[in-house]
């Protein structure tokens, strides 16, 4: 146990240098390493309890995409039968599914393959499963049932998550924040993570506006009070302002002028005669027509400008709009101005988002945490070093060596996956420096056993190790197998927790079985002893 | 640090010893008591667990929990508590939490689903004025919540189910069984001693939960690792004589070791901040109480009751241990070199 070749002694101390020279790039500043080669800048990443920073999760509202997958199937079934002049009764939506009734039996073998014609293939034309989007059925009675499949509401939910994950991603750009993550998590999650943020409010907003924008004209024919006592007209409905402008309702026409996805542009700024701050937007050609048409038909007369259910601002068109530019103004402050203006630049989400967990942590506690963090650690070695200086003297020493490396081969380690480093993390670190030290005590222990059954140093050495590492190995593994499940299990910094105990048993591991023995044996060329000192 | 003389006349260093050479405890005779104990002290954290219930953090239960720190200094509770009480917001605590400064609010799940739990919060901070500074805001909504505890506890069987596998694997099955019910009642008593201390269970209990079982069964199977040892090489020995050895000769190393996984967690526990306050206090429980008592109380005499070494004389008190040399000597293998 106690020969090296030289090329093990070379590979060892090759490995542990290189491992340990990973951790290089955190001891010098960002500004430095970003002009370092690529493969030499990888470093640890503080956690967001470490710098501050905001956790979102949130979840694509399933149920909406399921409505309006409905609502889409309703008229689309409408549409069909009309085309084909059929004739039809109860047309509704009903569970997952719409029924219909054919008013002539006849019909009934007519309309369920024109029904049929409308399922498409989920998941495209390519890479499809060979599932239909939709199951056509003939409930009896003259009732036909086309009811949405499992398969295809998922690939909808699947799709509206990706959707919302790019629109997302340039929201969050826009604010020019650093290095935001952004991923999806489960099925209908998305995972958002911003660090050194300090208002999580304004990330929010930004990332969880739905920002659904349309333009419609104001319907003058009842007023708002006789509107909500029930009289209110059927292509009209009753959408309530905003809280600014006194959260009055407004009596608004259903169908829309124009739409947000008609804009190209969009940038807050100031109006030139009252000094408010405002949007400015344009539209595409498309729109810029629709806006055209809308607005000369209608001078004269209020229109409204929604966003997400509520009436920003409703001027009256003075004249007609043709220009395809014009500005949103609703007493917003600047930062109001600017964050609709990313808003509205990003487009819409196509599904609203419900916020399911957040975690916010302000800069001062991360600060604050790393200091301690850092007392911890510091106070932790120390007492750990002076411990095993005490006990097992020169050996001690050694064993101090091979912690000391351990601890920068995690850092190594970290930085070489990218990992997070969370308080916990921290705690694990901390944690491994007491653990580390056990795999000398096994060594140590049965060495000194040895000695006192009676073997020569050199042997007694041989045996220690031989028998020590076996059980190194076997108590090892089991913490290793808790740390594994923590890491499917956990998230955030309890993950960090699990990554650094894991990496340090790992470490543990190598340096018992290669580093302490090579000093040890190296000791033993050099020395020659006759008595082994623990 | 104290010099000695040794035979060749030199100075040497004297070290610390804390356990002393061939110790010869009789720990199985102990089963007697410690059996008994552990089965009590267990029905206690049983009962513990179902009368006085966990304190569950928001990550389990759902809801809000704030970090603020007034700006002032010095933190009047009494004006924060009326602050709040107008909001109706049902069910809220308030602790101080580190510095004079430091208020930790905890509010309860909000009836209404997920946006109802971000109001609170826009209430709270409206309620509190500018004179605060929010150091940590953490919403759980209902769903997380209940998926959080689902996975916890999911990660806590897997964990176990994983590593009696393993040790079943490693040695032979009383042992995988045997380690394994030493320390489930090691989670058990800690579960109990998180209820008594009213520690707030969350996904950090869960993760210094795991890490107890993960190192109470290392120091476990250190004590395996030598029976397994003990048992091969003495063939006649008495089970509970070999027990008592295998114990005795480790007892040096798993004292060293607890004393520095200790002074580790001391530190971690008086300088870590009380953001890990909870996560290392239920570990120096677990690991550093319970872990150890179990190891050499509970985990090494199960064996016997498991019918590991059957056949072999029950402990016939009083004859001593072969010493380890007599056999070593003939079976002394010619060392690589």
């Amino acid at each position: 146990m106690l020969y090296f070749s030289r090329w093990k002694v070379v590979s060892i101390l090759l490995t542990v240098a290189i491992v340990c020279a990973f951790a290089i790039p955190n001891f010098f500043p960002q500004q430095m390493v970003q002009r370092w080669p690529q493969w030499a800048q990888r470093h640890v990443v503080l956690g967001l309890d470490l710098q501050g920073g905001s956790h979102l999760l949130m979840e694509v509202d399933s149920g909406a995409v399921r409505k309006e997958m409905l609502e889409t199937l309703r008229d689309d079934v409408r549409r069909v039968l009309r085309e084909s002049r059929i004739g039809y009764t109860g047309l509704a939506i009903r569970g997952n599914g719409v029924e219909v009734r054919p008013r002539e039996s006849a019909d009934l073998q007519q309309v369920l393959s024109k029904l049929r014609g409308l399922a498409q293939p989920v998941g495209g034309l390519l890479g499809g499963t060979g599932q239909r989007s939709l199951d056509v059925s003939e409930l009896g009675n003259g009732i036909i049932r086309t009811e949405l499949t499992e398969p295809a509401i998922n690939e909808r939910i699947r799709h509206a998550v990706d959707q919302s994950i790019q629109i997302i991603e340039r929201r969050v750009n826009e604010l020019g924040l650093v290095e935001p993550l952004i991923q999806r998590q489960g099925a209908d999650r998305i995972l958002v993570q911003v660090p050194g943020l300090g208002d999580p409010q304004r990330l929010i907003d930004l990332v969880g506006k739905t920002a659904k924008l349309t333009f419609r004209l104001v319907d003058t024919s009842v007023s708002p009070d006789q509107a909500e006592q029930g009289r209110l007209p059927l292509d009209a409905e009753l959408v309530k302002g905003s809280q600014k402008e006194g959260g009055h309702p407004y009596v608004l026409e259903k169908r829309i002028m124009v739409s947000g996805e008609d804009l190209t542009d969009a940038q807050p700024g100031f109006d030139q005669r009252t000094g408010e701050p405002i949007v400015t937007f344009r539209f595409n050609s498309r729109g810029a027509q629709l806006f055209a048409r809308a607005t000369q038909e209608n001078v004269g007369r209020p229109f409204a400008i929604v966003l997400d259910n509520e009436v920003i601002s409703a001027p009256v068109i003075r004249e007609p709009i043709i220009g395809g530019s014009g500005q949103i103004s609703g007493n917003f402050t600047v930062e109001q101005a600017t964050d609709l203006a990313i808003l509205l630049r990003a487009g819409a989400l196509p599904a609203p988002l419900t916020v399911v967990e957040q975690r916010t942590v302000g800069p001062g506690l991360g600060q604050d945490s790393i200091e301690k963090g850092k007392r911890a650690s510091y106070v932790g070695s120390a007492l750990v070093i002076l411990f095993m200086l005490v006990t097992y003297g020169l050996f001690g020493v050694f064993a101090n060596i091979a912690v000391a490396v351990n601890v920068a081969m995690i850092f190594g380690i970290l930085s070489l996956l990218n990992a997070t480093l969370t308080l916990p993390g921290i705690a694990g670190i901390v944690l491994t420096v007491g653990i580390a030290v056990d795999s000398n005590v096994l060594i140590y222990e049965r060495i000194r056993e040895e000695v006192r059954a009676g073997r020569s140093p050199i042997n007694a050495l041989d045996a220690g190790f031989s028998r020590a590492l076996a059980t190194i190995l076997d108590s090892n593994i089991t913490t290793f197998i808790a740390a594994a499940v923590l890491f499917f299990v956990g998230t955030g910094p309890v993950r960090g927790f699990a990554v650094t105990l894991g990496i340090g048993i790992v470490t543990t591991v190598f340096t018992a079985f290669t580093l302490t023995r090579l000093i040890v044996a190296m000791w033993v060329r050099w020395r020659r002893p006759q008595y082994v000192p623990i | 640090m104290i010099f000695y003389t040794d035979q060749a006349g030199r100075r040497r260093i004297r070290l610390l010893r804390i356990v002393p050479d061939d110790t010869k405890f009789d720990f199985m005779r102990f089963r007697r008591i410690s059996f008994p104990l552990s089965a009590l002290m267990s029905i206690v954290a049983i009962v513990l667990y179902f009368t006085h219930g966990l304190n569950f953090g928001i990550d389990f239960r759902g809801g809000t929990l704030m970090e603020i720190q007034v700006k002032s200094g010095q933190a009047d509770l009494a004006k924060i508590r009326t602050a709040l009480a107008g909001l109706e917001l049902g069910e809220f605590q308030l602790q101080q939490f580190g510095g004079p400064a430091d208020v930790l609010v905890r509010v309860a799940q909000q009836p209404g689903g997920e946006a109802a739990q971000r109001q609170a919060v826009q209430k709270i901070q409206a309620a509190l004025g500018e004179g605060v500074e929010y150091r940590r805001v953490e919403v759980v909504g209902p769903r997380v919540s209940g998926e959080l505890l689902s996975y916890g506890m999911l990660g806590l069987i897997f964990a176990i189910v994983g590593i009696l596998i393993y040790l079943w694997f490693r040695f032979e099955w009383q042992f995988a069984l045997g380690a394994m019910i030493a320390n489930v009642h090691d989670l058990v008593l800690t579960i109990g001693f998180m209820s008594i201390a009213q520690i707030d269970f969350d996904l950090t209990s869960i993760a210094a939960l795991l890490t107890i079982l993960g190192y109470s069964l290392n120091d476990t199977v250190v004590i395996y690792d030598r029976i397994r040892e003990m048992l091969r090489r003495y063939k006649r020995l008495p089970m509970a004589d070999l027990l008592n050895a295998s114990v005795n000769s480790t007892l040096s190393r798993s004292i060293i070791t607890h004393v520095t996984v200790t002074l580790a967690l001391l530190a971690l526990l008086l300088f870590g901040g009380t953001a890990i306050h909870s996560f290392t206090a239920t570990m120096m429980f677990g690991v550093v109480l319970v872990g150890t008592y179990t190891s050499i109380f509970i985990a090494a005499p199960m064996l016997i009751y498991l019918g590991v070494g059957f056949g072999r004389a029950e402990a016939a008190a009083g004859e001593a241990v072969e010493p380890i040399e007599a056999v070593e000597s003939a079976a002394r293998a010619p060392a690589r070199r």
